[in-house]
């Protein structure tokens, strides 16, 4: 039988069934995709593409290429010992006294501040002083207004302007710099509070993830266990903090842990304490809130586990002899730890990400990464440095999704 | 999980403590949204008990101020129009990502449920960069599309969860029976989708109405929220205005959660009934 379907079935007008299968399913696979695409096209522009060019801004950084164009395209020439020569010199002299019809004195001055502390009004007067120069030589005349032109990691500063890509905001992040001869170097003890801002942002997110996984999984197990009817009832008594306002959760804490608040109130008339304590505006206040609202995310995942595990295991293994104990430990536990896992790496991830709580019930010293990601944006105008850490901090969020995901499954993710 | 009659003393004891903790979980989950609503309705501002009179001074506030009031309206707006873009949106995409044979599912689907993942601090900075270039920031439009950027995966997961049943021999009967795709869609698919669209548009509502950080970054006062009015609320002074805001959204979340629970039974029911008329 060496005769296909197709030559079988012809169609009257001669095209094999086969073909006209594949047209039609190709045309299936088009219409599917032509309902995909508005949402795909609209995530892709207003998400995508926004968080891509931040990843760019992080390393991306043409301040000084731009607005001191001569004195960098000179800088190219220099070896980097010492100090640049007189052509040099005059570029800049050139550029600065640009940047005052331009008004961009004080962005040169900002941006050479990061680097190298104390600089902005040296770098703005000395574009003021410059527009009085007119002949050379310029090194001496420009060393005589400010004895900055005379140092050399001044320079080694303007030379890595040379490329309009820089390392310096992901290694600040890190709390490295460039030295002098624009080697990496560890940061000055003023400008390094970010391996801290890192290990606490770590630490928070760990301890909260401790702290939802030892309450939540007693009361998962509960759940699990009690009749499907009491259950419900209990379940909704989870669900309805997941489903009240982040803010109000908050609010409710900061009212409740004050120093006049409920909670202290309660413990000073039972006379546990005999003064209010500091319950907030501090890291316990932090750790509380966050464990609050992040306990229905770790006690869920275990929770549907738990209601797939048949209760006849743990009665085989008590009929074979082992204690009730022994029993929950090697026989029950076991086969939760999926869902412990899926729990607590959900809960994790998404600690590491808080902003809002911590910078409510948080002291100065409780802020984690999103809290400087905010402020470099919106106070400091270092938009940089911002992208910077939120490169880093997206990183470290998309690596455990992607260990999530092969252990859970992104698509086992479900809403109520 | 009752406790048998031959458990050990040491088993007894244990079975209580697990209760009494429970107890203990569940009084810190439920305690602080119940001690606000109280409060509330104190007549003096403060936020001790016993409250020395009770007063609806603060819902007054609420209610009558312009600056609560008109952050109320404004984030009804926002998120109400968050809801009909990200629905349609969304749903569209689920219906498509459901067809048999997308290709390359899993790809497309991570692409449009990242806006969940990513911490919400990184998206918003990139809106606010991009923003700044687009001519977007401070207006309404640029906040319903960044709100919708971050609302449409729960549609899209809600309205995919509803077409994992789907049965599409449904609609090639129809066709079959020549109804033409719109008809189709208006008579089969949608009645059986629409559970999920309702549940993922009041996830789109909440999702926008509860938002405070990209509001924060992309708005000035004249598109100030009901979150980024409560957030400056807190954060600068406490005035027990936040009790009462926060009274009236945790009522708006009970009637949420009762419906989208209503929802999920209904559907099941249906799919239920479903499967014992496909055995019969």
């Amino acid at each position: 039988m060496a005769i296909s379907d197709g030559q079988i079935f012809d169609e009257p007008h001669g095209i094999p069934l086969r073909v006209t299968l594949m047209r039609a399913e190709r045309r299936h696979r088009v219409k599917a995709l032509i309902l995909v695409l508005p949402l795909a096209f609209f995530i892709l522009i207003f998400f995508v593409l926004p968080i891509a060019r931040m990843l760019v801004n992080a390393v991306h950084d043409d301040t000084l290429l731009t607005l001191l164009p001569r004195t960098i395209s000179e800088l190219r020439q220099w070896d980097g010992n010492g100090l640049p020569d007189e052509p040099v010199y005059a570029a800049l002299v050139v550029d600065l006294k640009q940047t005052i019809d331009q008004g961009t004195a004080g962005v040169i001055g900002k941006r050479m501040n990061y680097e190298i502390a104390g600089v902005v009004s040296k770098v703005t007067s000395s574009a003021r002083k410059a527009q009085e120069l007119s002949t050379g030589p310029y090194k001496e005349a420009l060393i005589k207004i400010d004895a900055l032109w005379a140092r050399h990691d001044v320079w080694s500063l303007l030379k890595r302007g040379t490329s309009p890509y820089t390392f310096y905001y992901l290694l600040r992040a890190a709390d490295y710099q460039y030295g002098p001869n624009s080697e990496i170097v560890a940061s000055s003890p003023g400008n390094a509070i970010f391996q801290d801002v890192w290990l606490r942002t770590f630490g928070i997110s760990f301890g909260v993830t401790l702290a939802t996984l030892l309450l939540g999984f007693p009361v998962a197990y509960l759940l699990a266990t009690l009749q499907p009817k009491h259950a419900n009832l209990l379940l909704i008594m989870v669900l309805l903090p997941f489903w009240t306002s982040l803010l109000v959760r908050t609010t409710a804490w900061v009212v409740l842990l004050q120093r006049h608040g409920a909670v202290n109130e309660i413990l000073v008339a039972s006379h546990m304490i005999s003064q209010p304590a500091e319950l907030i505006y501090n890291r316990f206040g932090t750790l509380v809130a966050m464990s609050h609202i992040q306990l229905p995310f770790t006690l869920l995942p275990i929770y549907s586990v738990m209601k797939t595990i048949s209760p006849s295991y743990i009665r085989a293994a008590q009929s074979l002899g082992a204690g009730p104990f022994y029993a929950f430990w090697k026989v029950y536990f076991p086969q939760t730890l999926s869902g412990v896992a899926a729990g607590c790496l959900l809960t994790f991830i998404l600690c590491l990400g808080y902003y809002i709580t911590p910078a409510l019930v948080g002291g100065p010293s409780d802020q984690m990464v999103s809290f400087f990601v905010a402020h470099y944006t919106n106070e400091d105008l270092n938009w940089g440095m911002a992208s910077a850490l939120g490169a880093i901090l997206l990183t470290a969020t998309l690596t455990l999704y992607f260990v999530f995901n092969k252990l859970v499954g992104i698509n086992r993710i479900k809403l109520g | 999980m009752a406790l048998s009659l031959y458990a050990s003393p040491l088993e007894r004891s244990w079975y209580y403590l697990h209760r009494v903790l429970c107890g203990g979980v569940f009084i810190f989950l439920v305690a602080p949204t119940l001690v606000i609503i109280p409060l509330s309705f104190n007549s003096e501002p403060f936020f001790t008990f016993p409250m020395p009179g009770l007063s609806l001074r603060w819902y007054e506030e609420l209610f009558l101020t312009d600056r609560w009031v008109g952050s109320f309206y404004n984030s009804i707006f926002v998120a109400v129009m968050v809801t009909l873009l990200s629905t349609v949106l969304g749903t569209l995409a689920a219906l498509g990502l459901s067809r048999p044979k997308f290709p390359w599912r899993t790809a497309v689907m991570s692409l449009l449920i990242s806006p969940m993942v990513v911490p919400v601090v990184i998206t918003a900075v990139g809106i606010y960069f991009f923003y700044a270039d687009a001519r977007l920031l401070n207006t309404f439009t640029g906040l319903i599309l960044a709100h919708t950027t971050l609302a449409t995966p729960f549609v899209v997961i809600t309205v995919t969860a509803t077409l994992i049943g789907f049965d599409h021999s449904l609609t090639r009967a129809a066709a079959s029976l020549g109804a033409p795709p719109v008809t189709s869609f208006f008579k089969i698919t949608l009645p059986l989708v629409l559970p999920g669209m309702i549940s993922g548009a009041l996830f789109a509502f909440i999702t926008s109405f509860d938002e405070v950080v990209v509001a924060l970054f992309i708005t000035s006062a004249n598109q100030r929220t009901l979150p980024k009015a409560m957030f400056s609320g807190i954060n600068q002074e406490i005035s027990p205005t936040i009790t009462a805001a926060a009274t009236v959204l945790t009522l708006f979340a009970i009637v949420m959660l009762t419906t989208v629970e209503l929802l999920r039974r209904r559907s099941e029911r249906l799919r239920g009934s479903r499967k014992a008329a496909a055995v019969v």
